[in-house]
């Protein structure tokens, strides 16, 4: 393989690894708000537990995610020094801002959440799991701003010649705000909120069904099954905002997710389906004229498709994208009847003794740890080849000076050194979930 | 260039981004350097206590090279670039000894069987200890300079990285963070583990001090600018005199057990060799040692004096923020180290 592709690969495999444990952080950050806001109100003991619990899961989590972070922040520069000179006057300020704004609050209040049960008054306490919680959430806006200035670059200028071309910042707000930023950062987030609550489901739902900690998680899967359902929900809108400025911004990404090829045709939408990338067809179950609606919100507006672009100018892996996008799709949807089910359910007061449902809970948490995969991999395949949207092609922004080889030791000392670390993740989640909830700290009540 | 109290806005990045390196190796540095010196304490009780001492603050810690890496990309994109490319492979390395470092703190209080735990203990000290050394061949080599084209690309090999003055800074860092990380372990604990920390600083005291000659007089022999800036300015003489000045003081306050005091006069060495580096760069930033012309110097590597501006607003918000944020930190978990159900 050559140095692009291993550069890539590279990338993508530790992005992908590094991307499991931030939404669980943020979502789990929001369950523990709730668990340790119900305590404080209530003083009943069984938050207490639950909170105590989740934080020691919580610490597991929250340590792989600021680990593999940082591998991310070099990763630029070492693989990607020509992007890195490129963007760095846009980019490098996004990722300052994170590190100033929202990994220094998250990563200090993160040593009084999990060492200062004992320490500080609860209040305190609480206050700190509030500020890791925001602090996860800041940081989420800023990451996802550089991503999205990626895919809808804003307020700059190119300036400079050979060596010293680059992208300059015009208007900071612009870049910050650029036309994707919004829509990318509440669907990330909700994406990340999806991830947390369906931990707590799956591992309360586990506890519901061998008969332990029996009324705690009940408590906790309700209360965490309202934030799920809103989310799963909520999420069907802003993921369609987010297709919509797609098909704004970047017709070529929108049309590789429905496999749309002919320029001058009203789109179908697929609701599954294989794309032949050679024949350009798709053939699958189709809502015919859906794409078009969807987007004109009429059926007879063409929606341009993918040989309205120059060969080297749009994404190459077009089945990959659209499998991707619909496999996002088909188990959001999945999440959304889930949830809803069951919370019509735990109205009628009928939920917890359903053992299936709570079977398919206690796996359910793969769920969104797919959407969330599969979501980012057809939003950067589908910017591909650009690494900067119609300004900077992915082939241009590779180091110079670094050769095939060492990259394909790096990767190969990532992929064991991650190995290692989701085999040991797995089996220490698993020890917490077996050894369970603390009993409860008698006396105070 | 735009200037902000008659100082240009690169040279006040450059302050910057130096201040917030200081920062990582003062306050990573003794988290670091306690993990070199944990495998000299043999209890297991004293490892615990050892390990919690650094419990809820090293993550904390660790911002400070996020902040780092974020302020360098932002600040001067094009040193970013040429330096991390340049130092591929040390930097693959030094990620995954944070990663293995980071796996080994949480993960070794999770099951009670000895192998295990001596397993974690082996990879927290050499991954620690490793981080503190890559990072100083790496600034030993920046200090020397590097081979930068024209194009500002690297045109070195693996090899020329780990020369012998490269290799003598990596271990003048790994002394340094020893000698910090076992004041900061003698401050947080008592009796006999106290006492045993403070033979282990007496000896990381002395082994810096040894590096630190050493490396000094290899400065002047080996690294030519350098030598022209102590001919030029004679007063730099002043900084190594100073600094061996505050290791016997140093030595001092420990044996009046003024911990806090010994640990701020560590922390104070790290800053004024950081200072003395910065001092002899500015102002360039990586030297090219193919061409002085082909060097990255604050003037051509900056970033648009409008994000220059942009960052420094959010230092200037944000340093307060960070500021109260690791005083609430350190209060929270001030004097000895005592376990309990949430600890390691």
């Amino acid at each position: 393989m050559d140095i692009e592709h291993l550069s890539r690969l590279q990338f993508a495999f530790t992005i992908a690894f590094h991307y499991i444990y931030p939404p669980l952080s943020i979502g789990l950050g929001v369950a523990l708000v709730v668990f340790e806001g119900m305590y404080l109100r209530t003083k009943d003991k069984h938050w207490e537990q639950l909170t105590k619990f989740w934080i020691r899961v919580f610490a597991l989590i929250f340590g792989i995610g600021v680990a593999t972070g940082i591998v991310m922040e070099f990763e630029f520069g070492t693989n990607w020094a020509a992007y890195s000179r490129y963007v760095g006057d846009i980019f490098g300020s996004a990722l300052a801002a994170e590190g100033v704004f929202a990994f220094a609050l998250e990563s200090t209040f993160l040593g009084v959440l999990l060492f200062g049960w004992n320490k500080v008054s609860p209040r305190v306490h609480f206050l700190s799991t509030i500020m890791v919680t925001l602090g996860s959430m800041f940081s989420a806006i800023w990451i996802v701003v550089a991503n999205s200035w990626q895919q809808t670059p804003a307020g700059f200028k190119i300036v400079g010649e050979g060596v010293n071309v680059r992208a300059e910042i015009t208007d900071f707000w612009a870049m910050v705000f650029n036309p994707s930023s919004i829509d990318r950062i509440i669907h990330v987030w909700i994406g990340a909120f999806l991830a947390g609550t369906f931990l707590v489901l799956s591992v309360h739902a586990y506890y519901i069904l061998r008969n332990r900690f029996v009324e705690q998680s009940k408590k906790a899967f309700g209360v965490i099954l309202v934030i799920a359902a809103i989310s799963a929900l909520a999420q069907l809108f802003t993921g369609h905002s987010s297709a919509s400025g797609v098909a704004e911004n970047q017709p070529a990404k929108l049309a590789a997710f429905e496999g749309h090829f002919d320029s001058l045709a009203v789109a179908d939408m697929y609701l599954l389906g294989w794309v032949n990338e050679t024949e350009q067809t798709v053939s699958g179950i189709k809502i015919p004229k859906g794409l078009t609606f969807l987007i004109h919100q009429d059926f007879t507006t063409p929606v341009t498709g993918l040989n309205a672009f120059n060969e080297n100018d749009r994404p190459m892996l077009v089945n990959f994208i659209f499998q991707t996008y619909h496999l996002m799709i088909s188990i959001g949807m999945l999440m959304i009847g889930l949830t809803l089910f069951s919370l019509f359910l735990w109205w009628k007061g009928r939920l917890f003794n359903k053992r299936w449902l709570m079977m398919i809970f206690s796996f359910s948490v793969v769920l969104p740890q797919i959407v969330n995969q599969v979501g980012w991999y057809s939003a950067e395949v589908g910017r591909q080849p650009w690494v900067v949207y119609n300004l900077l092609r992915t082939s241009d922004a590779l180091s110079e000076n670094v050769r095939a080889e060492q990259v394909l030791f790096s990767l190969i000392l990532f992929t064991i050194v991650y190995l290692i670390l989701f085999s040991l993740f797995i089996y220490l989640l698993n020890k917490k979930i077996q050894k369970g909830l603390d009993p409860a700290v008698p006396g105070k009540e | 260039m735009e200037t902000f109290l008659n100082i240009e806005l690169g040279t006040w990045m450059f302050l910057v981004i130096g201040a917030v390196f200081s920062g990582y190796a003062i306050l990573d540095g003794f988290d670091l350097g306690a993990g070199t010196v944990h495998l000299f304490l043999r209890k297991e009780e004293s490892r615990r206590v050892a390990l919690n001492a650094i419990g809820p603050v090293w993550d904390g810690n660790e911002v400070w090279l996020v902040i780092g890496g974020g302020t360098l990309f932002a600040g001067f994109p094009k040193v970013y670039a040429t330096l991390l490319s340049a130092f591929y492979t040390p930097f693959i390395l030094f990620l995954v000894f944070l990663i293995m470092r980071a796996i080994a703190i949480e993960f070794r209080s999770k099951e009670p069987m000895l192998w295990w735990r001596r397993l974690w203990d082996i990879i927290y000290s050499l991954s620690s200890t490793l981080i503190g050394f890559t990072l100083g061949v790496v600034l030993g080599n920046v200090v020397f300079g590097i081979a930068i084209d024209d194009q500002m690309i690297y045109k070195g090999g693996l090899m020329d990285i780990f020369n012998p003055y490269a290799l003598l800074t990596g271990l003048t860092v790994v002394a340094l963070f020893a000698l910090h990380g076992s004041v900061y372990l003698v401050m947080k604990t008592s009796d006999k583990l106290a006492e045993r920390l403070d033979y282990l600083s007496k000896i990381a005291g002395a082994f810096f001090t040894i590096c630190y000659v050493l490396l000094s007089v290899a400065t002047l022999v080996y690294v030519p600018h350098a030598a022209d800036d102590f001919s030029e300015m004679p007063i730099l003489f002043v900084i190594p005199v100073i600094t061996l000045l505050l290791l016997l003081n140093e030595r001092r306050l420990i044996v009046k057990q003024k911990y806090w005091l010994a640990f701020l006069t560590s922390a104070a060495l790290t800053s004024l060799l950081l200072i003395t580096i910065a001092i002899g760069l500015y102002p360039n930033i990586l030297l090219s040692d193919i061409d002085s012309g082909y060097s990255l110097t604050i003037g051509n590597s900056a970033a648009s004096p409008k994000s220059l501006g942009i960052i420094l607003t959010f230092v200037l918000i944000g340093a307060p923020l960070v500021l109260i944020y690791f005083l609430f930190l350190f209060r929270t978990f001030k004097g000895k180290v005592v376990l309990d159900d949430m600890s390691y």
